[in-house]
């Protein structure tokens, strides 16, 4: 495998992994997006480079290697179906909560609410019913998008 | 007896395409449904009896030979893994037909529900790795949906984690196959056994442990096991049985097969204790933390693949035959717990310990029945826990490994504790009055169908048959486990079938 290649694998990688520390959902499909095609960017370049493989047109033992390549046609469709089904689920998350932030576990933090409250597990107030009038008092940033 | 192996995986494809067609009728898909399961029970007997005789069974799909042609292999440990998968399988789905809401109101259930059938059966019977990444995805896609059926806000939002965590892992494993690939040069895995013992021994352990932080994602290993008690528990019951039962399980059994085929003894023994010790530990004491029935049940799950995982550390015939006896035992167990969840969901009205209580005098048929399978996930002595928990905690102890020995008491005395926990909570307490909302309170007292206490009844006596039969099939896991440390009869099968280049 090039260095060029190595390269563009190692980027995707970097790319794709700080939108999926996004806490958009939008951004963590695109994240996804770009993590698998930086697997495939490798998966591509394990095999023997060459001439393309269709018998009759040279040696053989020219051609590249087929089998990465026919490797990576099923990757791409296996990525292709899960990222439409990640978008339907982005928009349904969106009709829902007019929101596509990917939420907090509540039991989560209904658990951690119960044993000595600390001043950083702030998120904990939204769970109490005086955190809900306090709420008023000051309303919480929203991070909504202005115009979809 | 080789026309037979690939039908566990055509079978289900075909009836769940079958069953979209069937859309407008719900009694066709169900027949549909449970007869492809059915044949699959059948089918998987008759593959385990022939394995038992002949040690490996092998295919190649097309007639192409060995190296090149699609391997389909059914070894003694696939063979018994695929037998309690398609029980569990059949079980649940009659559970999910029982129970209002989940299977009835989708018409995607059953074809979906057959899709992850054909994944889990693909999984176990492939003998070539990337077929093994096409068999996981098809069955996770499979629980994509079903783990959003119906699309409310808490089932999308638990979903999201699920299949992002999923994709994630599906990524790495894509890396992994490409540097296998790389360096072997072939994908189908006893053609890879012989070329990875050939590579530099640090080369070997980049690639197992690469292969082992994917499946851990999968099985739900210690750093990498958040997302599932977040994700599990707010799906339908027969869907969040399923997952216990079956998903984790197969993330184990390519842990199995990867590490026992591909890279024996490469990853040293302390790093996959540590490993183990800290699943054991940090999913009890999980469990012990929450107040909501499933939610208790899924890090116990988590719980449970530390032993697994302790087992196949030892790397002796005694802890891999204890890891096997142990794996059959949790998937038909897990599934158990999970279905008793729901007919307490059913009649209590909630899965919280906060709003149930007293169902002891109110559903003594619910009780009994939980009690049956807590006592056996505890590990109490006539039930099968007991056998499968001693047999690794032995196999263990002959390998003199003291430390993770107590590690795994002391979780097996948590796993008590908490599941006392559970009893008390739901069955003993005094009944708290239904506050909450209306339609929660509406739903109290209302006894489950016996389609949904049926299969419950099966598959917890069958958790305690399997008490009773730990000796035979203890001998069948330890034949099953002497073929996965000594593989040149595997390979020498695979490489040798015929076909036309």
């Amino acid at each position: 495998m090039s260095v060029l290649m190595a390269a563009t694998a190692a980027g995707l990688f970097a790319l794709g992994t700080y939108l999926l520390l996004q806490r958009k959902l939008s951004r963590v499909i695109i994240g996804l997006g770009l993590l698998s095609h930086g697997a495939n960017v490798l998966l591509v370049n394990s095999g023997r480079r060459g001439l393309p493989a269709i018998i009759g047109t040279a040696d053989p033992l020219e051609f590249a290697d087929p089998m990465p390549q026919a490797l990576v046609l099923t990757a791409i469709v296996i990525s292709f179906g899960t990222t439409a089904l990640l978008l339907a689920l982005a928009y349904r998350s969106w009709l829902l909560t007019e929101d596509d932030e990917v939420a907090d576990d509540i039991e989560d933090r209904l658990i951690a609410s119960t044993g000595y409250t600390d001043l950083e597990v702030s998120d904990v107030r939204l769970l109490s019913d005086e955190a809900e009038d306090s709420l008023d008092r000051q309303p919480r940033k929203s991070s909504r998008p202005e115009s979809i | 007896m080789r026309v037979l192996l690939p039908m566990p995986v055509l079978l289900p494809l075909i009836g769940a395409g079958a069953s979209i067609l069937v859309g407008r009728s719900r009694t066709l898909q169900r027949v549909i449904s449970l007869s492809v399961l059915t044949a699959m029970v059948g089918l998987s007997i008759a593959i385990i009896v022939a394995v038992d005789d002949d040690g490996v069974v092998s295919t190649q799909a097309g007639d192409w030979y060995a190296p090149v042609g699609i391997t389909l292999v059914a070894d003694r440990l696939s063979a018994i893994m695929l037998v309690a998968a398609t029980v569990a399988l059949l079980l649940v789905n009659l559970y999910a037909i029982g129970q209002p809401g989940a299977e009835r109101s989708h018409v995607g259930f059953q074809s979906v529900y057959l899709v992850l059938a054909a994944g889990v059966a693909a999984a176990f019977l492939t003998g070539d790795m990337f077929n093994l990444f096409v068999a996981i995805e098809m069955m996770l896609t499979a629980s994509y949906v079903l783990i959003t059926l119906g699309g409310t806000l808490e089932r999308v939002r638990s979903g999201m984690t699920y299949v992002v965590i999923s994709l994630v892992a599906s990524a790495l494993f894509l890396v992994a196959l490409a540097f296998l690939y790389a360096s072997t040069g072939t994908m189908n895995m006893a053609d890879m056994a012989g070329q990875v013992a050939q590579l530099p021994s640090g080369l070997q352990a980049a690639l197992a442990g690469l292969l082992l932080v994917v499946f851990g994602i999968k099985a739900g290993l210690f750093p990498l096991f958040f997302w599932l008690p977040d994700s599990y528990p707010t799906a339908p019951t027969p869907v969040t049985a399923i997952f216990a039962g079956l998903l984790t399980k197969v993330g184990m059994y390519a842990i199995i097969r990867t590490q026992t085929l591909l890279f024996p003894d490469v990853l040293p023994t302390w790093l996959l204790m540590t490993l183990a010790g800290l699943t054991m530990v940090v999913g009890v004491l999980g469990a012990i933390a929450q107040d909501d029935v499933k939610r208790i049940l899924s890090f116990l799950i988590i719980s449970s693949i530390g032993y697994m995982l302790m087992g196949l550390a030892l790397f002796t015939v005694a802890g891999i035959a204890a890891v096997i006896v142990y794996v059959v035992h949790q998937i038909v167990l897990k599934t158990a717990l999970f279905l008793t969840g729901g007919l307490i969901q059913q009649t209590g009205g909630s899965t919280r310990l906060s709003q149930l209580g007293n169902m002891a005098t109110t559903a003594p048929m619910i009780a009994a029945l939980f009690f049956v399978a807590a006592s056996s996930l505890a590990g109490i002595p006539p039930m099968s826990g007991f056998a499968a928990k001693f047999a690794l905690l032995d196999s263990v102890a002959a390998e003199a490994q003291w430390w993770i020995l107590g590690v795994a008491v002391l979780t097996a005395l948590l796993t008590l504790f908490s599941v006392a926990k559970l009893w008390i909570g739901v069955f003993w307490a005094p009944a708290t009055e239904p506050t909450e909302n209306a339609d929660r309170a509406g739903t109290r007292g209302r006894r489950p169908p016996w389609m949904m206490v049926a299969p419950t009844i099966v598959l917890v006596s069958a958790s305690v048959v399997l008490g009773v039969l730990a000796g035979p099939l203890y001998r069948y896991a330890e034949r099953a486990a002497a073929d996965l440390l000594d593989p040149t009869h595997y390979t020498n099968v695979v490489l040798a079938e015929g076909g036309t280049p």
